[in-house]
């Protein structure tokens, strides 16, 4: 049966407030709306609004309560519209719920879970279509997930919960009508990278909406002959590293493909584990697909343009095999 | 005043405060204690009459939110001066283990939830605290300490406003020391009365004299009483005045020496000597007692702070992350 990344979502917050009463879903129009992207659609009925509860649009507020909750014995979601509105409640999430285990001596731990979508191509322009994921890897004290498929749009949301500390969940709105077949839905983890597709000329190392048009390119180059292998990232912090370095030694070429802008990326990071743990099993350099450095036009050819894209994410493998190409 | 075991309280509180902050600044000078640091010499009636107002014993427990000028609060909460003067001195012994500072005490055993640097930083939390107990049936009241330059902020309106709309059991302690560091309240609000701002989200109000401890706690136990009982939100402006400079670098270039010398005169604390030797409530005695139990709690925290110990180097990334729990 086909289940939508959406419903994965649906589902799991559903079942997150069915098994635990200290869960609660707080956030803009999660309630009567149902969500922005329809993700607590029906919620509100089941589990009351003190539980699905509506906020004002107050993003630094509540999500300052949503921590303050936390601390306060419950178990609270809250869903952030969109990462560009988060940054509104930056200063709670980094001054807040990520320093406040260190800076009370280990007394106080935050166990708060933050959704937000994230990412590009819908012809948004430049105030809604921010990846700005490596902000918030950048931040100890926190984890950042993202999941990239149907099975971790369920499967993260219940160990994310579970976990004692901030635990930030980016979901890409190019992924909400993505589907998949699948029997059950079940908890996965949010400690690991994942090998989508095994390979082994070369690692393309991605996560979140770029994972689709990563696995596409993939496909495209087995037909020219070049065997990819992909790696999902999953969890941005912490990165696995030993996931990534175990793929590149043994294909020893790397495309890192991160759709938020190039300069100190996620794909930046990455680059600099690989060249420093695994410089000498390189045959090439390290090549980068990334946003071209400007605010997201609106224009449908300028948007497309500044997205890493299929295309470039295989003229970027291409790149590495002058022999083949 | 009347209750002498009341007034043996409010003196020794705002008198163990007084001193503690004036040691820290004499260990400032000599670079035992560094970072910043922010004393509330003036105001300390605040929260020595306010904090007593709230339960603190194993069946109900009030939460604490505080400021970054919060060393009263956590004396006054029941954290050990020894603790306290640990964590400014940097060691591990401290209650924070050192990772903390003067801005940053915490306790959790007290349901004190610190010493926040960022100026409102706290209201939303003491908002969702409440929050918590007001879904797990805990009638527990939250009190949120801040000035008055957190009245500028975001986060204060949306805090009031969320509190009030969702009927939290939050006390907003409003401290009106009348600077924001230092820009004076008339130079930065359009409406400087504080509490008129919190009644606009329909939180019921009161303003009271924050150099006069016995308003204080009065008021205090007014508010605790209304949260308790209606469970919903309840403001106080405490209208008090900072005697020192904001931090240890602050030159004061904003504020003249008359005005500090016309609040100097209002000391909470000799206004309260005076008024409880008048009418007898205490005896010199009683005072000279007060003073030489805050110099000898005030000695033997020195010495344990001087005695701590600094957290091996090797523990560095300790309490970033909880650690998984053994299997």
């Amino acid at each position: 049966m086909k289940t939508t990344y959406r419903t994965a979502v649906h589902d799991a917050l559903r079942d997150a407030l069915r098994a635990d009463p200290r869960v609660l879903l707080m956030g803009e129009d999660v309630g009567r709306y149902g969500g922005t992207y329809a993700a607590s659609k029906g919620l509100l009925d089941e589990f009351g609004p003190d539980r699905v509860r509506d906020t004002p649009l107050s993003e630094l507020g509540f999500v300052g309560i949503g921590i303050g909750a936390a601390l306060g014995g419950l178990r609270p979601i809250v869903e952030v519209m969109t990462v560009n509105f988060s940054l509104l409640a930056l200063d709670q999430i980094v001054n807040t719920a990520a320093a406040l285990r260190h800076m009370s001596g280990g007394q106080f731990s935050v166990p708060l879970v933050v959704r937000m979508a994230t990412g590009a191509g819908r012809q948004l322009a430049a105030q809604h279509s921010h990846s700005l994921e490596p902000w918030y890897a950048h931040i100890p004290g926190i984890k950042v997930v993202a999941p990239a498929t149907v099975e971790d749009a369920y499967g993260m949301l219940g160990p994310a919960l579970a976990d004692p500390d901030p635990v930030v969940i980016f979901e890409h709105v190019q992924l909400y009508n993505t589907s998949a077949d699948i029997e059950t839905l079940a908890p996965t983890d949010i400690c690991s990278a994942a090998v989508r597709r095994g390979g082994t000329d070369v690692t393309v190392v991605t996560y979140g909406g770029s994972l689709p048009k990563a696995l596409d390119a993939a496909n495209e180059l087995s037909l020219a002959g070049i065997d990819c292998e992909v790696v999902d990232l999953r969890v941005l912090r912490p990165l696995d590293d030993d996931t990534i370095l175990e793929s590149v030694r043994k294909t020893h070429r790397v495309v890192v493909v991160d759709e938020a802008w190039r300069t100190g990326s996620l794909a930046a990071e990455i680059t600099a584990r690989v060249a420093e743990a695994a410089f000498y099993d390189l045959d090439a350099p390290v090549a980068r697909v990334c946003s071209a450095e400007v605010p997201m036009p609106y224009a449908k050819h300028l948007e497309e343009a500044a997205l890493p894209q299929t295309a470039k994410i295989v003229a970027a493998v291409q790149g590495l095999f002058g022999d083949r190409s | 005043m009347t209750d002498t075991k009341l007034a043996h309280e409010f003196l020794s509180d705002m008198v163990r405060v007084r001193r503690m902050e004036e040691k820290c600044a004499e260990l400032y000078s000599a670079a035992k204690i560094r970072g910043f640091l922010h004393l509330y010499v003036g105001e300390e009636a605040v929260a020595a009459g306010s904090l007593r107002a709230l339960a603190d014993d194993p069946t109900c427990r009030d939460a604490v939110v505080a400021t970054y000028r919060e060393h009263a609060h956590a004396l006054l909460r029941g954290i050990p001066m020894t603790s306290i003067m640990a964590e400014m001195f940097g060691k591990q012994e401290g209650c924070s283990r050192g990772r903390g500072g003067s801005m940053h005490l915490f306790d959790a055993s007290k349901r004190f939830y610190g010493g926040n640097a960022i100026v409102a930083g706290g209201l939303p939390l003491a908002v969702g605290i409440a929050l918590a107990d007001a879904m797990l049936r805990q009638k527990r009241v939250t009190a949120c300490y801040f000035g008055d330059g957190a009245v500028a902020e975001g986060a204060f309106h949306e805090s009031l406003n969320m509190a009030a709309l969702w009927k939290l059991p939050v006390l907003f302690c409003c401290e009106n020391n009348l600077y924001a560091m230092g820009t004076a309240l008339e130079r930065a609000q359009s409406q400087t009365d504080l509490a008129a701002k919190a009644a606009s989200y329909r939180v019921p109000t009161l303003a009271v004299d924050g150099m006069d401890v016995e308003a204080c706690h009065t008021a205090a136990q007014q508010g605790v009483d209304h949260v308790r009982d209606t469970g919903g939100p309840f403001f106080i402006e405490f209208r008090t005045y900072r005697f020192r400079a904001h931090s240890m670098f602050d030159p004061e270039l904003y504020r003249d020496k008359d005005e500090v010398e016309r609040w100097r005169e209002r000391d909470p604390i000799r206004s309260f000597t005076e008024r409880c030797l008048g009418d007898g409530t205490l005896t010199e005695t009683d005072v000279s007692q007060i003073e030489d139990a805050a110099a000898a709690e005030i000695e033997a925290a020195v010495a344990f702070a001087e005695a701590g110990t600094w957290e091996d180097v090797e523990d560095l990334d300790r309490d970033v992350l909880t650690p998984e729990p053994a299997r």
